[in-house]
């Protein structure tokens, strides 16, 4: 039992720190500075004990979660997403007079949603993990609500991510009806066994699985809310939910694909793959014609869902191992990027045009050095992270059998490149419009930069400790 | 010992950049001196490597191999061989003069300008040393974003448009390389139970890759190599990457950046992919004489002198690929001195475009004439470099031409004499236009009022320009030890190809075999 507590306690601390903040903001209105340090601390607690669970593999409460393991890393993702997040933020929702308790209660509440879809074992934990972490989004991203857009941002994800909740629960309930089990394991045995009620209904649901899920990761042609959701929701949010919120999708994935796809039907690898690489095309071939810098890198964060697909479809480990290499790659330079953003749209006071990167190296080095690493890294190339992420998911692809995906994927690679190092130009060659002084690169948002920026360079140089981690856990 | 010394010449650049960081950009003496010190400290300590190099070996020698990422065996291999030995030496030979001829030259940013100078020598000499696909292809891609800055924003007129168009090109060729790359890793693990990119494995199994995928692996990593050559029709982005460069930039782009390409030419296609590299050798070659020839032409019609020397590039490095397409000891041979060659006269046909821009402001031939009555030193310094690139006997430049003509003809795969015949032609064609230029620039009355005053060459420019003489001579009077060093690799890759080529198609003709077992038996 004390066993389970452990196994659990990442979670299980995340949801008690959830509560507790509410309660904190119900009993001593416009404390923000409290519910800041108190998210804070909390979401450190939650790294510390899900560092501590890493070498550990079990479930828990019977067999509703998992815990240990993979689990565990993408606990490390989330709870480090939602820190760096909550970090950032501060300064950018204080600069529009709008801080209130509510934005970090809610953070808090997406992350410990994300670590629930990571830890399911039980289909049910995983649609309850998506409810939790798909509501506080949905808040999240209308928060700015005295501003049409954010409000609209907001409007568009809950009409059709409730939508996409509707596919997702009618799914489970086909598997169920199926299989006689909501437990992947008892699934896969379901299926092994050929011990199946309704034959029929299993494909059909498993079908109706993967566009909800397909929904919440945006993968192609169920991605036309996010360039809209991503671009009017506050910038700092954008990061984090086009990030930890991205992987947490994700890693409902990793599951099925484990237990229950290989047996279930042998073609959704190919469903997968090939929705992975028309994820890439479209998000890459999108972002091109976008002038303004978050729209771009919302269409771009389309592509990389596109990605991490590929590891999905390879099914096999090194695959599995690839997208969560990736999933933490990317949590560093996509949340970075848009940092960046939100620290120049603090300054603009509006939405940043690529104009307005002109000259950034004279008037910001410090900022445009960062953002041109963190682009460079998005753009895969060597020696930062995105760009062993990429080696490593394609080398699944290949070892699948999947070539003509990863060939795609370089294709796509090659696109991207162009828009990425597109706001290099801008930044580095042009001249800035109007001269302003030199800023100094201060305030809080220093920390989550410099965190990014370094664990970027050093998982791109040394990937081997996390590697060899994560291809562990597929032995 | 050697292995130590490869290990500190590859990574003190790297140091010294890093250090720089972290001086303030107002010191600007600082940035000019030390990485001006560092270059030539490399340099210094890069050269015993030529005598800790066994020249008597064709294999890898000082070998480094450090376990880096273990699951896709992926190492930190390094080693040099005759040829790879040569190309380092280029490298460190030709980055003091770089930096040396942008001092006072270059005058925004200067921080950032020599920072990049740095990561741009070690991931050049990282290139080159390469003994692991992975860590190659780290190389090859991080070069890209040092010269990218160094064209973008210390460049001229169009240079955003040379940069994007410079990192695009590029990027195409090698991120196809990079599935190759994954491919060959993947077949690895296939054929013997470990995925690995240990660029000593794969050589051993690569070749027995049947010749239908073989042929797809050798086309993505030769459009690679092809557009960093560059290649006819691959060489768009050249001239406009050149012209907008720097002088420096130019240097370091034609004396180094395309002997990359040249040089994955030999190391990966002819070494991994022999079967097929006979089956695509007369394209190569037709390529390669196209491009002697419309390099020639498209530079003797350029009425700006950098443009013109950019097109001669095309040309020279025609020459290159014809030796490499041959595939014989002679052309090979002359493959490599000619990529050593290219570098020298090339570049120092550059550095004296840009001793003429400096004073003027404009590369228009047009605008010249009649210099050397102002500039006598100079002229005979930028005649020199003029007479190199021509190819004139003594200087370096014929030696190289003539060993890739020699390996034309005598080449079993090419089998056709037309090929050296028509790339021979480019040889006159270069005498034509380089002279044209040099005659309109340096000869006839001074009409120009404004060339009136020009200042001889200063003394940083003599010390810039004066070694690449002295080596030039060198290499033209007593070639010697630079074809000594490569010739055991060049001959082990020779043999390779002769080996997967006997017992295949060519066997089947009676007078092909002869003649390649003649080839064989010296």
């Amino acid at each position: 039992m004390m066993h389970e507590w452990f196994l659990a306690s990442p979670i299980v601390l995340a949801s008690l720190a959830a509560v507790a903040a509410l309660i904190v903001d119900a009993l001593t209105p416009h404390s923000e500075r409290v519910t800041y340090g108190f998210s804070i601390v909390s979401l450190i607690l939650v790294l510390v004990a899900a560092a501590g669970t890493v070498p550990f593999n079990g479930t828990a409460f019977g067999t509703m979660i998992r815990g240990g393991g993979v689990a565990a890393v993408f606990d490390l993702i989330f709870a480090l997403g939602g820190v760096l997040t909550i970090v950032a933020s501060r300064p950018y929702i204080a600069a529009r007079n709008f801080e209130h308790d509510e934005f970090y209660t809610l953070v808090l509440y997406a992350t410990a949603g994300m670590m629930l879809i990571a830890h399911a074992q039980n289909l049910l934990i995983t649609f309850i993990g998506i409810e939790v972490m798909s509501l506080s989004f949905y808040v999240l991203a209308g928060y700015f609500r005295q501003t049409l857009h954010s409000v609209e941002s907001a409007l568009k994800y809950f009409l059709l991510g409730a939508f996409a909740t509707g596919f997702l629960a009618f799914g489970i309930a086909l598997v169920y009806g199926a299989t006689g089990s909501i437990e992947f394991g008892a699934i896969a045995t379901a299926i092994n066994k050929d011990a199946l009620n309704f034959p029929r209904l299993l494909p059909i649901g498993i079908a109706l699985v993967i566009v909800g899920l397909g929904f919440k990761v945006a993968v192609f042609p169920f991605h036309q809310w996010a360039p809209d959701v991503y671009d009017g929701a506050p910038t700092v949010v954008t990061g984090f939910m086009s990030t930890a919120g991205k992987a947490a999708a994700l890693s409902a994935f990793v599951p099925l694909v484990v237990n229950v796809f290989p047996i279930a039907a042998a073609s959704v690898q190919t469903v997968l793959a090939l929705c992975a690489a028309a994820t890439i095309v479209v998000g890459n071939v999108a972002a091109v014609v976008q002038r303004r810098l978050k729209r771009m890198l919302a269409y771009s964060s389309v592509a990389h869902a596109g990605y991490m697909l590929i590891g999905l479809a390879a099914g096999n480990s090194r695959g599995l191992s690839a997208v969560v290499f990736y999933a933490v790659a990317y949590l560093f330079m996509q949340l970075g990027a848009f940092v960046v953003l939100a620290m120049l749209e603090r300054d603009a006071e509006r939405s940043v045009e690529l104009e307005d990167c002109s000259g950034l190296s004279t008037t910001h080095p410090a900022l445009a050095a960062l953002m041109a690493l963190f682009m460079f890294s998005l753009a895969g190339i060597p020696p930062m992270a995105g760009f062993f992420g990429k080696y490593y998911l394609f080398a699944a692809a290949i070892e699948a059998g999947y070539t003509w995906l990863a060939i795609i994927g370089v294709l796509g690679s090659m696109v991207s490149v162009y828009y990425y190092i597109g706001v290099v130009v801008y930044m580095y060659f042009k001249e800035s419009r109007d001269a302003t002084e030199r800023m100094r690169f201060v305030g809080p948002e220093r920390v989550p930069l410099l965190i990014s920026a370094a664990l970027l360079v050093v998982l791109g140089i040394i990937p081997t400790a996390l590697e060899s981690l994560l291809s562990s856990f597929w032995k | 010992m050697g292995q130590l010394l490869l290990l500190i010449v590859l990574f003190l650049p790297l140091v010294v950049a890093i250090g720089l960081l972290g001086v303030p950009s107002g010191r600007v003496a600082i940035h000019r001196w030390a990485s001006l010190a560092t270059a030539l400290v490399t340099f210094v300590l890069s050269l015993p490597l030529y005598w800790l190099v066994d020249h008597a070996r064709g294999d890898f020698q000082l070998l480094t191999n450090v376990t880096w990422i273990p699951s896709l065996d992926a190492g930190f291999r390094i080693g040099l061989d005759g040829m790879s030995l040569l190309l380092v030496l280029l490298t460190t030979f030709t980055m003091p003069i770089a930096i040396g001829a942008s001092m006072g030259v270059i005058t925004k940013r200067e921080k950032e300008y020599y920072v990049m100078m740095l990561l741009l020598e070690t991931a050049m000499i990282g290139v080159f040393v390469s003994l692991d696909m992975f860590l190659f292809y780290v190389f090859w891609e991080l070069i890209l974003i040092p010269m990218y800055f160094i064209i973008g924003i210390w460049g001229g007129q169009d240079r955003i448009y040379a940069a994007i168009k410079f990192f695009l090109y590029t990027i195409v060729g090698s991120l196809l390389m990079l599935v190759a790359i994954i491919w060959l890793g993947w077949h690895a693990q296939v054929a013997t139970g470990h995925f690995t990119t240990d660029f000593v494995k794969l050589r051993e199994i690569a070749p027995s890759i049947p010749l239908d995928i073989q042929r797809w692996l050798f086309a993505a990593f030769a459009l690679s190599f092809a557009i960093k050559v560059p290649i006819f029709p691959l060489h768009t982005w050249l001239p406009d990457a050149h012209v907008q460069a720097p002088t420096a930039g130019s240097v370091i782009l034609a004396g180094i950046l395309l002997k990359m390409g040249t040089y994955g030419l030999i190391r990966f296609n002819l070494d991994f992919f022999p079967a097929a590299a006979i089956e695509f050798a007369p394209l190569l070659a037709v390529l390669a004489v196209i491009g002697i020839i419309y390099g020639a032409l498209v530079a003797m019609v350029q009425p700006d002198m950098k443009k013109l020397v950019a097109y001669s590039s095309v040309s020279h490095l025609g020459f290159v690929v014809l030796g490499i397409a041959s595939m014989t000891n002679e052309g090979i041979q002359g493959a490599i001195i000619q990529m050593v060659n290219h570098g020298l006269s090339t570049g120092m046909l550059f550095l004296c475009v840009g001793v003429l821009y400096e004073r003027r402001h404009t590369r228009d031939i047009a605008e010249y004439g009649g210099i050397a009555s102002v500039m006598p030193r100079f002229a005979v310094l930028f005649a020199i470099a003029m007479l190199a690139s021509v190819g004139l006997p003594g200087l370096n430049g014929f030696v190289g031409e003539f060993l890739t003509l020699l390996g034309g003809f005598r080449s079993p795969y090419l089998d056709s004499w037309a090929y050296s015949i028509v790339a021979a032609t480019g040889v006159i064609f270069a005498a034509v236009y380089l002279l044209w230029m040099f005659q309109r620039v340096m000869y006839g009355k001074l009409t120009n009022p404004a060339n009136e005053g020009l200042a001889d060459v200063r003394v940083q420019e003599l010390w810039t320009l004066v070694p690449i003489v002295i080596v030039m001579v060198w290499i033209g009077v007593y070639p010697r030890p630079f074809l000594n060093a490569s010739a055991k690799s060049t001959q082990a890759i020779v043999e390779k190809v002769l080996h997967y080529a006997v017992p295949q198609e060519v066997a089947l003709d009676p007078a092909k075999t002869s003649r390649i077992t003649e080839t064989k038996r010296p």
